[in-house]
């Protein structure tokens, strides 16, 4: 993984002296509240319902056993013992005290860790494919790009004002993986036809209160131009995009307002006008890059070991849960393993410090030392040689880390909702556990085959409703919660948002609208190779409504 | 006079803002709306040392610049504190076409901001009312280095990393 070096760590460090001091000022009386929340937000530090929050970036998902190691400890000694891993591959700390942050900020800076650029109207954390490096499907791996934009966007001079967030993610994968199209850029690493690497970029995507797909602005960027064309599509953005409402402050709305082929025109204008020789990637910079990429030493004799076949015949609960949580890998003899941070009775994405420790070392001895976090909230160990699997499987069992259900209806993504978060309009962690209390038997969830539900606790749409199979998304009406559904919504290469099933549904009417939402799915569906978003799209709401809404329902009569 | 950010120094402001009707006394270097520029700019050179023009931050600087080129101080505005449409301009204004006059930043600026702006090439930081001007100019100093070129010359990381094998 990428290993600073003295200019990275000079510019950590000095962040975390500028925050303390700034900090300090603030609790002098120095720094209005104002002020201090657009330099708080860069740091990742949110004022919430009964504490700060803290974000801390966790660049394209990659985390180093040293660096959860460290996670644990801020969990156990500034927090409540836990985290949790958001939608955007970082991780949040719900209870840290203001006063301590800027300690907290030291600490991480010792493991190259930080939290710039969190939030706040910036460029945020840059994403990719969780499975980058080890896929099959994938052309090259995007981590170099990644770092080199993540290099290029932390502490922009000129994009650290902008009208509004920002979010990068990449893929090279034919999967895309890492929702590129409902990002503010989504870049898409790809060859020509003379062979040559370059970048697809898509601009204008994102989800939130006007969710949109990204529309593609260039097919075809050389591979030495990534930061220039970045830099020529955020001065366009940062010069035009609308300041006077917030709600109309994305590049998705620029986009969406200036039209999308003179929306290209401006951006393309401005990158003819660059002078791109202090941009320009040469062959000897990605290569430098790529090198702290290597892959690490696989061994060639874990190939042909057999022991997964041998084991999975063995016990079928360990088979229950190869199934779905292992995912095949490029070398042959190795698997990525999926650590569910989905088990019934924690909220989706949470991970306590003993597990963050546990999981160090099982990285450091089945792993490479490394993990990753993926935009669905669960962790990924990704060089598991096949031999270790099995062990590795009781321990993460041991753990409550191996809820075989990666990809199935109970592994949800799902906000913190007003359980924590103050732009909440309803919680989301109840209805999940609701949902999960529905949906435990494993043979019927996997009986009822891959499906994405998405919940978000307000229209921000942190938990990607609207991208969501099933989409669940809370809203406040008359000072209750309800619950706004869609389906069909996707935020892979068949990216679409999910269509509105009708009006909200009460509290305790949600979770069993999901079972019947699954009921007619079952119903429908030609075979069980049809999943739910390939039948939705066949057959259309009109039968989910009829059942959704079906008379007899006292709820839905008495509303 | 106002006490402005000039390089490294705290330094009592040389330059007027004329106020919208008033002229220019004799041998004043005077700032004017770029309003008034354009319907004056006979006038304002005949009256004044010298004239710089304020610039809202709104303008296209790219289609601005024949107007603009030559002036020995342009002044770019912050109308609110996180409302950074001006380090745009400013960076054109100095890396495409090269403009060698006083660029000075104007507005609801504080101290955290202008580390930045002088990356974008703000000769002059004109720091909102009650700002703590030692503060400022400290905060010049919050970074010893940075990742992208910018209009203070500094290289792009990945090639001083070059250099550096």
């Amino acid at each position: 993984m990428y290993r600073y070096d003295e200019i990275d760590q000079a510019l950590v460090n000095q962040r975390v002296a500028q925050f303390r001091d700034q900090t300090r000022r603030y609790l002098a009386g120095q720094l209005s509240d104002e002020d201090f929340r657009g330099l708080r937000l860069r740091n990742g530090l949110y004022i919430q319902r009964f504490a700060p929050m803290l974000r801390i970036s966790i660049p394209y998902g990659l985390l180093a056993s040293r660096q959860l190691r460290m996670l644990a400890h801020v969990a156990r000694t500034y927090d409540k013992g836990y985290g949790h891993f958001s939608t955007r591959q970082n991780i949040q700390f719900n209870w840290p005290k203001l006063e301590q942050v800027p300690d907290i900020l030291a600490e991480l800076a010792t493991v190259q860790m930080h939290s710039i650029q969190t939030s706040g109207n910036c460029i945020r954390n840059i994403t990719t494919d969780h499975l980058a490096g080890v896929a099959r499907d994938e052309l090259i791996d995007p981590r170099p790009y990644c770092e080199l934009t993540r290099q290029w966007a932390t502490f922009h001079p000129e994009f650290n004002w902008l009208p509004r967030k920002f979010k990068f993610a990449f893929s090279s994968s034919t999967s895309d993986r890492a929702a590129t199209r409902v990002h503010d850029i989504g870049v898409h690493i790809v060859r020509n036809a003379a062979g040559e690497l370059g970048y697809t970029f898509y601009v204008g995507g994102g989800l939130g209160r006007m969710p949109m797909i990204g529309h593609q602005i260039n097919a075809f960027v050389p591979e030495s131009e990534l930061l220039n064309y970045s830099e020529a599509i955020l001065r366009v953005y940062n010069r035009l995009g609308r300041r006077d409402n917030i709600h109309r402050a994305r590049i998705k709305v620029l986009v969406k307002e200036t039209g999308v082929d003179a929306f290209r025109e401006l951006v393309e204008t401005e990158y003819a006008r660059l002078d791109k020789a202090p941009l320009r990637l040469l062959p000897e910079d990605l290569e430098r890059m790529r090198a702290h990429f290597v892959p690490p030493p696989y061994d060639a004799a874990a190939a042909g070991d057999g022991s997964l076949a041998k084991m999975t015949a063995a016990d079928p609960r360990f088979a229950s849960w190869a199934r779905r949580n292992l995912h095949p890998h490029r070398v042959p003899g190795y698997h990525a393993v999926f650590v569910s941070l989905k088990a019934n009775g924690m909220a989706p994405g949470d991970v306590t410090a003993e597990q963050m420790d546990a999981l160090a070392d099982l990285a450091d001895r089945y792993s490479f030392g490394e993990a990753r976090s993926t935009h669905d909230q669960n962790l990924v160990l990704a060089d598991v040689a096949e031999r270790d699997v099995y062990a590795l499987w009781q321990e993460l069992s041991a753990l409550d880390l191996a809820t075989p259900n990666i990809g199935l209806i109970t592994d949800m993504i799902c906000c913190p909702g007003l359980d924590f978060c103050s732009l909440a309009n309803a919680g989301s962690i109840g209805v999940a556990q609701d949902i999960f209390d529905l949906f435990e038997d494993l043979d019927y969830q996997h009986d009822v085959g891959p499906i994405k539900i998405k919940m978000s606790g307000c229209m921000n749409g942190c938990g990607h409703h609207s991208v969501g199979h099933i989409g669940i998304l809370g809203v406040d009406k008359h000072g209750q919660e309800w619950y706004q559904v869609t389906l069909g919504g996707s935020a892979e290469n068949d990216a679409a948002l999910g269509d509105r099933s009708g009006r909200a549904l009460a509290r305790d009417e949600i979770a069993g609208a999901v079972q019947r939402i699954v009921e007619t799915y079952l119903e429908q569906r030609l075979s069980e190779d049809e999943n739910f978003l390939q039948c939705y799209r066949r057959v259309g709401m009109a039968p989910f409504k009829e059942r959704i809404y079906a008379k007899g329902d006292a709820a839905a009569e008495a509303a | 006079m106002n006490r402005i950010i000039r390089g490294d120094a705290v330094v009592a402001d040389d330059w007027r803002t004329l106020a919208d009707d008033a002229q220019p006394a004799a041998g004043a270097k005077v700032i004017v709306p770029l309003q008034r520029w354009r319907e004056q700019r006979a006038t304002l050179l005949a009256a004044a040392a010298a004239v710089g023009v304020r610039i809202p931050n709104t303008e296209d600087v790219d289609t601005l610049w024949p107007e603009i080129a030559g002036r020995p101080l342009l002044a770019l505005e912050w109308p609110k504190y996180g409302d950074g449409r001006a380090h745009s301009q400013a960076q054109i204004l100095r890396r495409r076409f090269g403009f060698k006059g006083e660029l000075r930043a104007v507005g609801e600026i504080g101290r955290d901001l202008v580390f930045h702006l002088r990356r974008c090439g703000f000769d002059v930081i004109v720091p909102r009312a009650g700002e703590n001007l030692a503060g400022c100019l400290q905060a010049l100093q919050d970074f010893s280095t940075a990742y992208q070129p910018a209009a203070d010359g500094i290289a792009a990381v990945f090639a001083r990393r070059r250099r550096a094998v």
